[in-house]
């Protein structure tokens, strides 16, 4: 009798094992299912809208055919560029603070927290943010205005990145440093931020792959422009709100181009975090 | 030799202070956010009040706006992409960490984190032009007939069967937060000291006993945080959803009729809107940074307690 009830209790464990780890792997499958097939859909949508012409004209006018994303690559990539000269200095500099200035303080606590949130926060606040001071009161959008918006973002994840791969630098290189008499500046920019230098570059393109495919900021910052300009103080063209615009269209050119656009966006941000991964890597093993 | 130390104590003041300058715009951009929104979204407090929460209306002609149409497309949609993808990423999680063959686990991870990188906006398109039409044909069609006509729940399944509506953007917000929670949630498993999963294997525990008894309850806080971060992610999505909402303002009374969400309403009205109506969807944005920033905010402070828990 009693062997009996152990083997029954024995044989309903072992069958909730089998449901439970069945299920995982169900899960698993279809997570990774949906997610290639989206993979899939890009790839054959916007393989056959890629051609020469997206790199070489401009975006078309309404139901026109041809043309291609000139304006809109060449204002992503200015935008992008800029937001990263901007936030590198700041968030590298931050992220020094929190480590080797601030590394207990309150303030240091709760500036890593905001950061924390900062990196998660919606970002088409951040659009409205940036619109209110940066817009509203110019009285135009602007390239510079959605440069703002991203580095807004951009800027979280390198400081935190940079904090947490100078925490990684043995206090036994700084100690060291300091021994010889070297200023505490120098020690944070020549010692610990070198020997760091390959994690904050990881950070760097984590942060450029963040912002590259971000739509909702630009949305009321940079707007956009039909026309190929490289002035920032004016409306600017941007291959996410082309997206955005383009797929939201009824004609079938734009739509097109849209696959494309985000075939480009999504490569440049794969091969970002990819680059970074490999970067990481290396610095581990060094 | 004096004189080389003064110049150095001076650079090492300002390079203090430079230092702490950038790490405090942090705060300061909090700040602004936080002041600028409910500054610009003033008139609109001022004319309805906190009402404005619950006033079922937007109505841009007559300037009345209420944000509870949009709260509950924000809302629901991201309740049903919780309830989606918080058992996927829970078994992606359970798989990597305990199931899986160890030389397929980095390239599973990976790929599930390379994932969380593809920008909303694919999953936008996706959701448009491939996955509603799928979804119209069949799930919509069929649900209606099955449980369209059932006392209770058969209005959840009532109106058009157009592919887009508050359960279309759930499930494609599901599987776009699906790659943070389930990275969140495997590296809290992580965490589970070893010893005590050996111990419960040790005395006789099958894999879904150490893990529902033992890596679950230690990690429960981490678990609850990746979830809320999820949560956070899927409240302020704005491009995901609005491809796929259908962008109505009006209260969406079944799963499948078109509603509107806070961020996808900022994104629809903004470039056409004037003065009032700003203040409007400032408004909204205030209310969207004040929810997802409460969220995000559990979800951080449980996680770092999960993180301490592995300190001591």
């Amino acid at each position: 009798m009693l062997t009996n009830f152990n083997q029954q209790l024995y044989n309903r464990r072992r069958r909730a094992n089998a449901q439970g780890l069945i299920l995982s792997m169900v899960a698993m499958g279809l997570g990774l299912a949906v997610l290639l097939w989206i993979l899939f859909v890009l790839l054959s949508n916007g393989l056959a809208a890629l051609d020469w012409n997206m790199f070489t004209k401009d975006t078309p006018a309404p139901g026109s055919e041809g043309g291609g994303l000139r304006n809109a690559i060449v204002g992503s990539l200015m935008m992008v560029g800029l937001s990263v000269l901007v936030s590198t200095p700041v968030g590298i500099l931050a992220g020094i603070y929190l480590t080797e200035y601030g590394d207990q303080s309150k303030t240091a606590e709760l500036t890593r927290f905001v950061t924390d949130i900062m990196l998660s926060a919606p970002s088409i606040v951040l659009g409205l943010f940036v619109y209110a001071i940066a817009v509203a009161t110019v009285g135009n959008f602007s390239g510079y205005a959605g440069s703002l918006a991203l580095s807004l973002i951009a800027i979280p994840v390198v400081m935190r990145t940079t904090e947490n791969m100078l925490r990684l630098v043995p206090s036994s290189l700084r100690e060291a440093a300091f021994a010889l008499g070297a200023p505490r500046w120098k020690v944070s920019t020549m010692v610990t931020l070198r020997a760091a230098k390959s994690g904050v570059i990881t950070g760097l393109l984590l942060a450029v792959a963040r912002i590259s495919g971000e739509t909702a900021p630009l949305l009321f910052t940079a707007l956009n422009n039909q026309f190929f300009s490289t002035d920032m103080g004016k409306p600017m063209a941007n291959l996410p709100v082309v997206i955005f615009q383009f797929a939201m269209s009824p004609y079938d050119n734009w739509i097109r181009l849209a696959w494309g656009g985000a075939l480009l966006i999504t490569m440049a941000v794969l091969v970002l975090n990819i680059l970074a991964r490999v970067f990481f890597r290396e610095k581990i093993s060094a | 030799m004096v004189s080389v130390a003064k110049r150095q104590r001076l650079q090492d003041f300002f390079f203090h202070r430079l230092t702490q300058t950038f790490s405090l715009l942090v705060l300061i951009a909090l700040t602004g956010i936080i002041a600028s929104l409910f500054f610009n979204a003033w008139p609109v407090f001022k004319k309805f009040g906190l009402h404005f929460i619950w006033y079922v209306e937007w109505d841009i002609i007559n300037e009345e706006f209420g944000a509870a149409i949009a709260i509950v497309g924000t809302i629901a949609s991201a309740g049903i992409a919780m309830l989606i993808a918080v058992p996927l990423a829970f078994g992606i999680a359970v798989f990597l960490t305990e199931t899986c063959p160890v030389w397929l686990r980095r390239s599973l991870g990976t790929s599930i984190e390379l994932l969380a990188a593809v920008p909303s906006i694919i999953y936008g398109m996706f959701g448009l032009f491939v996955f509603a039409p799928i979804f119209a044909d069949y799930l919509q069609v069929p649900l209606q007939k099955v449980l369209g006509g059932m006392p209770l729940v058969g209005f959840l399944f009532g109106g058009a069967t157009n592919g887009m509506g508050i359960l279309a953007a759930g499930i494609i917000l599901a599987f776009m937060v699906l790659p943070f929670i389930a990275a969140v949630m495997r590296d809290v498993f992580e965490v589970t000291p070893p010893i005590l999963r050996e111990s419960a294997y040790g005395l006789g525990c099958t894999t879904w006993e150490v893990v529902r008894k033992v890596v679950l309850p230690y990690t429960q806080k981490g678990v609850i945080g990746g979830v809320m971060l999820g949560l956070g992610r899927a409240l302020g999505e704005t491009m995901a959803v609005t491809f796929v909402i259908g962008n109505a303002n009006r209260m969406p009374t079944s799963l499948f009729s078109p509603g509107t969400s806070i961020a996808s309403t900022l994104a629809n009205e903004f470039g056409e809107a004037d003065d009032f109506h700003i203040a409007a969807l400032f408004a909204l944005g205030f209310l969207l940074f004040v929810i997802t920033f409460v969220v995000l905010a559990m979800a951080k402070i449980l996680v770092l307690q999960t993180e301490k828990a592995k300190g001591v």
